[in-house]
């Protein structure tokens, strides 16, 4: 019983796919993968639709106000009102525009986004495409956004859009290397590129109550942290939303487009938050395992949904605290702050994993990222000119 | 250190998200339509014409002086005074139009009306159709009894029928 509402999807897929006993191998295939692809299609708009209230509800709430509550029961249905808005609303292609540049780039967004979606666990025997180097091609279709953001800006001639593609590019590939590098520990710990090993890695629990999950070793906890600040990046949400920052930008690479498209480009910085939560709860928050022994009555993919909400919870929690910061900032964080802090938690897991015994490693890998932290925070602060600001022409 | 900061910023508004489910004054937005907040005693909208009584007709306090129509800056009042069949003039007003597009709200009509017949509404909700006839008030919709006015203005009524009432006092004891 309790395996059959674990596996319910997977069940069902194969009635489906029984029903077509008479057809050839290939035909079979490509079916099951369409089930998949369609699968994942399904749920992840849905999740859009219901992120998109549920944010401004969020927002709302901690500034102190309800949020969108008219358009249907709670306001649930203000996705289907927006959606219906943007599709009615007219196409504009800039007269100096590259047309097909233009048009494709917001398809080029999107594409990999679903793509990334496509390689995490969602639950026990539930991964869409199952590859032996999932992590790897999670990054190498992660990627590709950046050539879509600069498609976008070129494409718009529009200096607005340019300036905000650069800027989106000049982050996104200074964090590419922060998230890479905080991934690699899980990797050399679980031994295995492919996701469902990482999550496999991550199974069992000390004393039947704590689980073993990544972030709850001294290693994991920081990669964590800096895997979830790069992501931020990654992702283009605030406080790192500079490439779209509306105060100086209008809209980024996005100022030149409207109707659909627009709405396209915020389903690909959605999808692709929706990617790097899935990946992070994969890596480090163990995938959809249980957080305890007694609670695995609990569907796998009930787990994995949760710990995701969680998080992107926690990405608007973090949208309704936090201004935007500089793009210096961005940079100097990156390559001052986050790598040599990711190269730690490199030390701090090889330590954890080759010291023998367990208490001892723990400790020693603590250590490690705790002088690689208390370092870096002394030398940052230290370089830190603040003083009493003068002013010459108030007076 | 790096992030304390942060911490102490995502604490306040996990404080400000958790605390608007509990705490029923953190949310200070007022749900217009369904909910309403009562409006200030010496708040005013546009003038209309008080009467006594129970008929608007016949307890109009209103005589025709046109003084209103007279010192109106913007000229928004438009008066025709009723007469009898033998063209004498009757103190009572036949046409009173007051066009609320043009109305300022300045209140000089209701100071200068020595039978306090002209006062300030309260209602907001004008909004119509179009913008012509829609806001072009008549006598018919201007005319509101004196127990609304009581019920808008509780104070300045109350003064108002006090004065009234010591004016016909006075009256009496000088004709007696």
């Amino acid at each position: 019983m309790i395996d059959a509402a674990d596996q319910i999807f997977v069940i069902a897929k194969r009635l489906l796919l029984s029903l077509l006993m008479w057809a050839p191998d290939w035909v079979v295939q490509v079916v099951s993968s369409l089930m998949n692809v369609a699968a994942v299609l399904g749920v992840f708009l849905v999740l859009f639709a219901l992120i998109s209230v549920f944010e401004r509800k969020i927002l709302g709430r901690i500034q102190n106000r309800y949020g969108p509550n008219r358009v249907g029961p709670f306001g649930l249905l203000q996705p289907v009102a927006d959606g219906i808005k943007m599709l009615i609303k007219e196409d504009i292609v800039p007269r100096g525009a590259d047309k097909a540049v233009h048009f494709l780039a917001p398809v080029a967004m999107v594409a990999p986004a679903i793509l990334a979606l496509g390689v995490i666990p969602y639950g026990r025997n539930m991964t869409a495409f199952s590859i032996d180097a999932g992590i790897l091609f999670f990054f190498a279709v992660g990627s590709a956004t950046e050539l879509a953001v600069f498609m976008a800006g070129w494409s718009s001639n529009n200096k607005y859009s340019m300036l905000g593609a650069m800027r989106a590019i000049a982050q996104m590939v200074s964090y590419e290397l922060p998230l890479i590098i905080t991934v690699l520990p899980v990797v050399m710990i679980a031994g295995s590129l492919s996701p469902d090993q990482i999550v496999a890695a991550q199974n069992g629990y000390l004393f039947g109550l704590v689980p073993k999950w990544f972030v709850l070793t001294p290693w994991g906890a920081v990669a964590f942290i800096l895997f979830f600040t790069a992501s931020l990046v990654e992702s283009n949400r605030t406080p790192f939303d500079l490439p779209e920052g509306e105060s100086e930008l209008v809209a980024g690479h996005m100022t030149e487009y409207s109707g659909f498209k627009y709405a396209t480009f915020f389903m690909a910085e959605y999808f692709g938050m929706f990617a790097v939560s899935g990946l992070a709860v994969t890596l480090f928050l163990g995938g959809w395992h249980a957080p305890a022994a007694f609670l695995q009555f609990i569907p796998s993919w009930i787990w994995f949904f949760l710990k995701l909400s969680v998080l992107l919870f926690t990405f608007i929690w973090i949208r309704g605290t936090l201004p935007r910061v500089r793009i210096d900032q961005v940079m100097k964080l990156a390559w001052t702050f986050m790598l040599p802090m990711a190269f730690s938690c490199l030390l701090a897991a090889a330590a954890w994993h080759y010291i023998s015994s367990a208490a001892l490693g723990w400790f020693s890998s603590l250590l490690i990222v705790g002088i690689a932290y208390a370092g870096l925070s002394k030398i940052l602060e230290a370089r830190k000119h603040l003083s009493v600001r003068t002013y010459q022409f108030a007076e | 250190m790096i992030g304390a900061g942060i911490i102490k910023g995502m604490a306040v508004t996990a404080r400000n998200f958790i605390g608007s489910y509990f705490e029923a004054d953190r949310l200070t937005t007022v749900q217009y339509p369904e909910e309403r907040d009562e409006i200030a005693e010496n708040y005013r909208s546009f003038p209309f014409l008080l009467f006594d009584g129970a008929d608007p007709e016949a307890g109009l306090r209103c005589v025709s002086c046109k003084i209103c129509e007279k010192e109106c800056p913007p000229q928004c009042i438009f008066i025709i005074q009723e007469r009898d069949e033998k063209g004498k003039p009757i103190k009572r007003p036949k046409v009173f139009d007051i066009d609320i597009s043009v109305c300022m709200s300045c209140q000089i009509c209701v100071e200068v009306c020595p039978f306090d017949s002209i006062k300030m509404d309260k209602c907001f909700e004008l909004s119509g159709p179009e913008r012509f006839n829609a806001l072009l008030l008549h006598k018919a919709d201007l005319e509101k009894s004196n127990e609304y006015y009581h019920q808008i203005r509780p104070i300045e009524a109350t003064a108002v029928d006090e004065a009234l009432a010591a004016a016909a006092a006075k009256k009496k004891a000088k004709a007696a």
